[in-house]
């Protein structure tokens, strides 16, 4: 019975889609960006003072935020992995809050927070994002880290500070790798933030490009500057993806086995924990405070279209195309992922080359990591090719907003059909299921939860998109996000009334769909 | 009938199953015996379909080159049982009969039988998750029997459990494997389970095959010394047979089964008996086992492990006579 591999054209057809769709409104407008970028534009951008000024900048508040969201991650972590504490799903909740909340939100906050700290702000509001990347990640390893390894350490004489330092700590290494190299990435391509915080003042390269794209028409130079950066995320994921590799060998277990009642020093990372889960409501409360500063006057004035005509929509009509746009990108998103799961756990399946299927798997997280405005802006250099030229269509918008959205559904659902024992598959393959029949019998009703998740999760994220939507959204079609961008480079005092009160409404949609989440108890939200 | 011709499977450059022939008649159980690491469970999963494998597997003469797994009618249990965490244990029974079309009716009512036969009658509507390692193992294999398999596979299926009930258990599954009829191949490391579970046993090292035969011919009289020592000889001497006499440097020792001439002979420490008999030695060490002693005894310059009744355990030192028990000697390769 000489049998071959498991068929491939099934997964191979299923990869196909995504790939496609990652091939036409991804790679391409990239590399788009890329070719512009290449040219006598690079040398001027790459010769000029400012543009290493620029580089800097944006490497260096980088690190900054990636150092202050592993600092504050880690007791979370700890907290949430290791502990049996009342009140974990709360943590685990809060802490998730400030990932799916939309960069102009946090912003707002930030500048409501703090309205003259420029550097400062712009640091501590991409830490606040990431404190859930580091700390859902990084649990999401220790929580299954065999806890002997330490017993033993501490059997042997270790105290508790040398057992962290020497057993635990390397044993997490991956996670915190692999949770470094994602923040360091969100940092330094955050948009929303940095423009709303950095004035005039404060730039980095994500602003810069949008800067010079919309505002000086200096296509050459912003090209090149997307060149730069595309360079740097390649460099960094690449990194990420190294530590990633070296983290087999370890002994997981059950979460249950591993967490306990903290006890003695403990005691002081659990209230370090509290302390950073205090920390992140702080913005949270003072947007919401701000927002009924004047009373209800910045919802009422939600039906307007702000001071003196700001806008070309009203800020209803601002949330129904939000609602509308996000609900399509969902979708779209949600078709994709599941086909790139399904190919990707196949092919896993099929003992193709891990080092195979692990590259399908960074490809289709490169639109994570890539500025979402060198894509927005790609797109409207390339996509006039295509026929019915969708530069001028309503479906960009969504377009893009699934390509970012994608790579969390994968990242949510992937994990979760990975860790469905394949024995479980083949015993129902022994009982008579067909290939079709084991997915429809197992996997799906076992991924339901984290289906449902992504959904929700996803959703919020296409709705507090901004980078990509920004620069795609036509003047009648702009979303929430977008009008709150717009209202707060506009004077008057109502403008601004208006933003908050479109920033409550937006954080309420995200803390609503977080509880949903939260509720379905899926595992790998924001766990890279 | 199963017959496995020539099958080899390989893993990159390591062949985990090295050209393995073997046959089971219909309603015989076989069981493929061998330590860990050395092919047995590769070589059950290539008879499922699981595993790309070069050789023939057929039944009945057909073929099953180009038969998938779900349509092999093959049921498979598991080590660990590998039950369906979202369908309760009813659920978990039926899905073969749903997979096969069954009425619903009928479903339900062999369900009920099968879990009536493995003990778990009204266990129906609990959760897979809520029962023990032994529970579950007997779901698992309600399941696998429930849509008739024509052949069932037990991959180590008692190796997860602890020791009485794993012993209870088996004795269970063997009888209930007699009453059904059921045709069955059982991978396992342990030949107590083995000789419990099989009408014939095929002994496995390293990916190969070395021994076929009924239980009791390969208890007795192993293909070689590492079967030997795998199946509990310590003890190694040569002798020379006649008429069922063995002449050995220990005495003689009477083995009807042993082919006339030189043979060689594997002892298992129950082989040497503290009791009158031709042996002297002092005791040098002594581990109490479960329902005996075990010691190690110098006899002249030679280490030998013989058994004591717990009641009467000589101590360390203490000078001890040793008769031999025909019972717990092999003779290798003497091919039944």
């Amino acid at each position: 019975m000489a049998r071959g591999r498991p068929r491939l054209a099934g997964p191979l057809a299923a990869a196909a889609l995504p790939l496609g769709f990652l091939a036409v409104f991804f790679l391409w407008p990239v590399a788009a960006i890329i070719r512009l970028g290449i040219g006598p534009g690079v040398t001027r951008a790459l010769t000029a003072g400012r543009t290493w000024d620029l580089v800097a900048f944006t490497l260096g508040q980088a690190a900054a935020a990636t150092a202050i969201a592993l600092v504050a991650g880690l007791p979370v972590a700890f907290l949430l992995a290791r502990t049996s504490v009342r009140g974990n799903g709360f943590v685990r909740a809060v802490v998730m809050v400030p990932f799916v909340l939309p960069t102009v939100v946090v912003g707002l906050a930030f500048r409501a927070l703090l309205p003259s700290a420029g550097v400062l702000a712009i640091v501590l509001a991409n830490a606040f994002f990431n404190v859930a990347v580091v700390a859902r990640t990084v649990a999401g390893l220790w929580s299954h880290v065999d806890r002997r390894a330490e017993d033993a350490a501490r059997a042997l004489g270790a105290s508790r500070v040398r057992t962290f330092l020497a057993v635990t700590l390397p044993a997490l290494r991956p996670a915190i790798g692999s949770a470094a190299a994602v923040v360091f990435l969100f940092c330094a391509t955050s948009f929303g933030v940095v423009l709303m915080l950095g004035g005039g003042e404060y730039g980095t390269l994500e602003t810069e490009i949008y800067l010079r794209t919309v505002q000086l028409f200096d296509l050459p130079g912003a090209a090149a500057l997307s060149l730069l950066q595309v360079v740097a995320v390649v460099a960094v994921l690449v990194a990420g993806a190294l530590v990633r590799r070296r983290s087999t060998a370890l002994r997981l277990r059950g979460r249950a086995d591993t967490a306990r009642r903290p006890s003695g020093g403990e005691w002081v990372v659990v209230a370090a924990a509290y302390a950073v889960v205090a920390a992140l409501l702080v913005p949270v409360a003072t947007l919401v405070a701000r927002s009924f500063e004047s009373g209800l006057d910045g919802y009422r004035a939600l039906a307007g279209r702000g001071y003196r005509g700001s806008l070309d929509v009203t800020g209803w009509q601002a949330v129904v195309n939000s609602l509308r746009a996000a609900t399509d990108a969902t979708l779209i998103a949600l078709v994709l992922g599941t086909l790139a799961c399904v190919a990707l756990v196949s092919l896993g399946r099929a003992r193709i080359r891990p080092g195979i299927v692990e590259s399908v798997d960074t490809a289709l997280m490169l639109p994570l990591g890539v500025s979402a405005v060198t894509v927005g802006f790609g797109y409207l250099v390339t996509l006039d090719a295509l026929p019915g030229d969708l530069r001028t269509s309503a479906a960009l918008v969504p377009l893009a907003q699934a390509l970012v959205v994608t790579p969390l559904v994968i990242r949510m659902l992937l994990p979760v059909l990975r860790s469905i024992d394949d024995r479980l598959r083949q015993a129902a393959a022994t009982l008579g299921a067909s290939p079709w029949r084991v997915w429809r019998e197992v996997d799906v009703p076992l991924a339901a939860r984290s289906f449902l998740g992504a959904t929700a999760f996803g959703y919020v994220v296409a709705l507090g998109e901004f980078g990509a939507t920004s620069f795609l959204a036509r003047p009648d079609s702009a979303t929430l996000p977008v009008v709150i961008g717009r209202l707060v480079g506009r004077p008057g005092e109502l403008n601004n009334q208006m933003a908050y009160a479109g920033c409550a409404l937006l954080m309420l949609v995200t803390i609503a769909a977080v509880v949903i989440v939260d509720r379905l108890r899926v595992g790998s939200v924001g766990e890279f | 009938m199963l017959r496995v011709d020539g099958v080899t499977v390989r893993f990159g450059s390591v062949e985990a199953v090295s050209d393995a022939s073997l046959e089971i008649a219909d309603g015989s159980v076989v069981a493929l015996l061998g330590p860990s690491g050395c092919g047995k469970s590769t070589l059950l999963r290539a008879v499922a379909g699981l595993e790309p494998a070069a050789g023939r597997v057929s039944w009945d003469g057909t073929d099953l080159a180009g038969v998938p797994v779900h349509k092999r009618g093959f049921g498979l249990v598991f080590q660990d049982g590998q039950l369906f965490p979202h369908r309760d244990v009813a659920g978990n029974v039926a899905f073969g009969l749903r997979m096969a079309g069954v009425e619903r009716a009928e479903r339900d009512a062999r369900v009920e039988s099968l879990l009536e036969l493995v003990g778990l009658g009204g266990y129906g509507k609990r959760r897979v998750t809520e029962l023990s390692g032994g529970e579950q193992q007997r779901v698992a294999l309600a399941r696998a029997l429930a849509p008739r398999p024509r052949l069932l596979l037990l991959d180590e299926p008692l190796s997860a459990l602890d020791r009485a009930l794993r012993e209870q258990l088996a004795v269970d599954l063997a009888r209930l494997l007699r009453t059904a009829g059921t045709t069955a191949l059982v991978v396992t490391h342990d030949h107590d389970e083995a000789f419990t579970l099989a009408d014939r046993v095929a002994v496995m090292r390293a990916g190969r095959i070395v021994q076929t035969g009924q239980p009791d011919d390969v208890w007795r009289c192993p293909a070689d010394e590492s079967t030997a020592e795998f199946l509990g000889c310590g003890t190694f001497l040569d002798g020379k047979a006649q008429q069922g006499e063995v002449d050995t440097d220990l005495g003689p020792i009477h083995l009807p089964w042993a082919p006339d001439g030189a043979v060689r002979l594997g002892l298992r420490p129950t082989a040497l008996k503290v009791g009158d008999g031709p042996l002297s030695g002092e005791v040098t060490a002594r581990v109490h086992r479960r329902d005996h002693v075990r010691l190690t005894v110098a006899v002249g310059d030679r280490t030998l492990d013989a058994v004591a009744p717990v009641a009467a355990t000589p101590p360390v030192g203490a000078a001890v006579t040793l008769a031999v028990d025909p019972d717990g000697v092999s003779v290798i390769g003497a091919d039944g």
